[in-house]
């Protein structure tokens, strides 16, 4: 008996899924061969609500940094999308730009915004998320609140439109999830939980906390820029009221929670659940969105970890591994309770920022 | 002359922001929760306004004797069933679950009294349109009310927290639950009653929105944004900052929309941006002199 436990990250489960999983993102590749018109179309809605949960959830689930203005990002990409193509861009590389200039917008905010605690960077990025809508509704090519529309996609048939817009949504949404998973598995994934555990007891033990926190804001800017711009490509017409709407945040936090907040697997999850929600009830209007409201505040207090959470760990299931297993004597117990990783709900350590008068 | 104008009516405008960022403010203070659903719950305060005028068609004094008990009785229970089990959860649990509400308050709302924007000016008489004209300058009398009742609520919180045994309470509980709890202080009872005290706040500045503006279901997010401002410009934690805070926005959105209307909301936002990046990155420097000042006064 040389080692009494050894730390094991694939298991001979989670290969077979990623590998399932890879081989299934590539079998989509086909889609629009096989599939008809309107389920090409679903499916691209699909990708832009995975994108808009993996990347909230990088942000609150793996960060701890909820914020309830990622709609600047995902209006933004649209918007900057729309500019670049007016300005002679073709148009798909106007949408590949236009999510590109979220995360630099991101890059720059993040500088002041990311030193705000808790509750203030939750509504300060909502603040933030008003103003730039109102800045651009005064760019003329907006026309205030009327809108305009990303014409240049127009020349194209809309068949060979819809096949190019779903190609491009499933390329960015496969990208946007292989970075994450890349980045959360490397010592920055490690870096950046910490911080979300303990602030404090991260940086006493060297982590790079603004870089860090930086990284994973702009990461998510990024998702959420391309989900604005895929968002923009497949419905053509761009008002600054729908795409700086609060009820992106609404539903990224919908889909996290339900799913699963703090694991890989969970967001993916929660997306498909919610484009069953809205295939099956959306036409109910309020009634829904009063469903995804109780939902969020359900799953908040009662089951914090989400679906997918509480399936992990009953389970013992990691079909994405972004943590370590530690297998004790290398059997029962390890799949028993012997994560590395803990649940993602604990508190970050409570730090009084002033004192209450 | 032009200016002055733009001027005094922003800071009347502020005293709705500071009424309204009053309740955000306190909650934050007492329980470190920022509650999302804040704006959405001022608009529910303004429905129930609305709703007790149309059915029972009582004076404007009496409609608010009934609405504050009722906003308190729902503080109570926003305590028991959404804060109190979120707060075991950690910081960010409170954020998810009150902005989970908010969208469940706005949707309820519509769906009973639909998209149409909404004002109760009608029914408090005169006072919706009467002013006062001094030197040209015309000062609306519901908007002097209004500020009033800021500063009534300001000064009566702050009294309330450092005169009375209740007071005294909300404070220990603020400072140190668990230390409070051992000196016999019922923490639950004065969380609870903190929230609902929050609730009546929150009921004022919802009547002052719905006598003195107009609202519609979904008016609960930009009044929350605005809260938030008023709360950040004047420094959290601070009561009296808060009133400095909603002068200053209101300010800075009045001059702003003489500018040209565009600009209103814009300079309201901008001005916030700006304190707060001065804030962050000379926030030592700023709130040592602050500190000093503070003395001198005391």
């Amino acid at each position: 008996m040389t080692h009494a436990y050894h730390v094991q990250r694939w298991t001979r489960r989670s290969i077979a899924s990623t590998a399932l999983i890879v081989a299934l993102n590539l079998a989509l590749l086909a889609g629009p061969l096989l599939l008809s018109a309107n389920a090409v179309d679903h499916l691209t809605t699909l990708f832009v609500y995975v994108m808009l949960a993996i990347t909230w959830n990088a942000l609150a689930g793996y960060g701890g940094l909820v914020s309830v203005g990622q709609q600047l990002f995902f209006g933004f990409g649209a918007y900057g999308a729309i500019r670049l193509s007016q300005a002679g861009v073709p148009v798909y590389a106007a949408l590949l730009l236009g999510g590109v200039s979220s995360a630099v917008l991101a890059l720059i905010v993040s500088s002041f915004m990311l030193k705000l605690r808790a509750g203030e960077f939750a509504i300060g990025m909502w603040v933030l998320a008003a103003l730039v809508q109102l800045l651009v509704s005064l760019d003329p090519i907006v026309q205030g609140a009327t809108g305009t529309s990303l014409l240049a996609l127009n020349s194209f048939a809309p068949a060979a439109r819809r096949a190019d817009t779903y190609w491009f949504g499933l390329l960015a949404m496969a990208g946007v999830a292989l970075l994450l998973f890349l980045l959360l598995r490397s010592r920055l994934g490690a870096a950046v939980q910490a911080i979300r555990d303990n602030e404090e007891a991260a940086r006493s033990v060297g982590v790079q906390v603004g870089r860090t926190k930086r990284i994973i804001f702009v990461l998510a800017a990024l998702g959420a820029g391309m989900a604005g711009a895929v968002w923009l490509a497949t419905s053509i017409s761009f008002q600054p009221n729908t795409y700086f709407g609060v009820q992106w945040t609404a539903y990224m936090i919908f889909m996290t929670l339900v799913g699963g907040i703090g694991t890989f697997e969970g967001p993916i999850l929660g997306a498909i659940l919610f484009f069953a929600v809205e295939a099956g009830f959306g036409a109910q209007g309020v009634w829904y969105l009063i469903g995804i409201g109780a939902a969020a505040v359900g799953f908040a207090l009662l089951l914090p970890q989400g679906i997918w959470g509480w399936v992990e760990r009953r389970y013992a299931l990691r079909l994405l591994p972004v943590g370590y297993m530690l297998n004790l004597r290398g059997g029962e117990a390890g799949r028993q309770r012997g994560f590395a990783r803990r649940p993602s709900t604990k508190p970050p350590a409570a730090s009084p920022a002033s004192e209450p008068s | 002359m032009f200016w002055l104008n733009q001027f005094l009516q922003g800071v009347l405008l502020g005293g709705y922001y500071a009424l309204l960022a009053a309740g955000l403010s306190f909650l934050f203070g007492v329980m470190r929760v920022i509650n999302l659903a804040h704006g959405s719950l001022a608009v529910l305060g303004a429905f129930i306004m609305m709703v007790i005028y149309q059915t029972l068609g009582i004076s404007p004094l009496g409609g608010l004797a009934l609405m504050l008990p009722v906003m308190a009785l729902l503080g109570v229970a926003l305590q028991f069933c959404i804060i109190e089990p979120s707060l075991k959860g950690g910081a960010l649990v409170p954020l998810l679950a009150t902005f989970g509400l908010a969208l469940i308050c706005d949707n309820v709302l519509f769906s009973i009294f639909g998209a149409d924007t909404q004002s109760f000016a009608a029914d408090i008489g005169t006072l919706s349109y009467g002013s006062w004209a001094i030197g040209g300058i015309f000062i609306s009398q519901l908007a002097c009310l209004v500020f009033a009742a800021a500063l009534l609520v300001l000064g009566g919180t702050q009294l309330l927290l450092s005169r009375t045994q209740i007071g005294r309470r909300i404070r220990a509980t603020a400072e140190d639950e668990d230390a409070a709890r051992l000196s016999g202080v019922d923490t639950r009872l004065v969380r609870a009653a903190t929230t609902a005290l929050a609730m009546v706040m929150v009921g004022l500045a919802g009547a002052a929105l719905g006598a003195s503006g107009s609202f519609d279901p979904y008016a609960g997010g930009p009044q929350l944004l605005y809260a938030f401002e008023a709360v950040v410009i004047g420094g959290t934690g601070s009561l009296w900052g808060t009133l400095i805070g909603g002068i200053v926005l209101g300010v800075a959105q009045g001059v702003g929309g003489a500018l040209n209307t565009h600009l209103s909301q814009i300079a309201g936002h901008a001005v916030f941006l700006v304190v707060l990046i001065a804030r962050l990155y000379q926030g030592g420097a700023l709130s040592a002199y602050l500190r000093r000042l503070r003395m001198r006064v005391a």
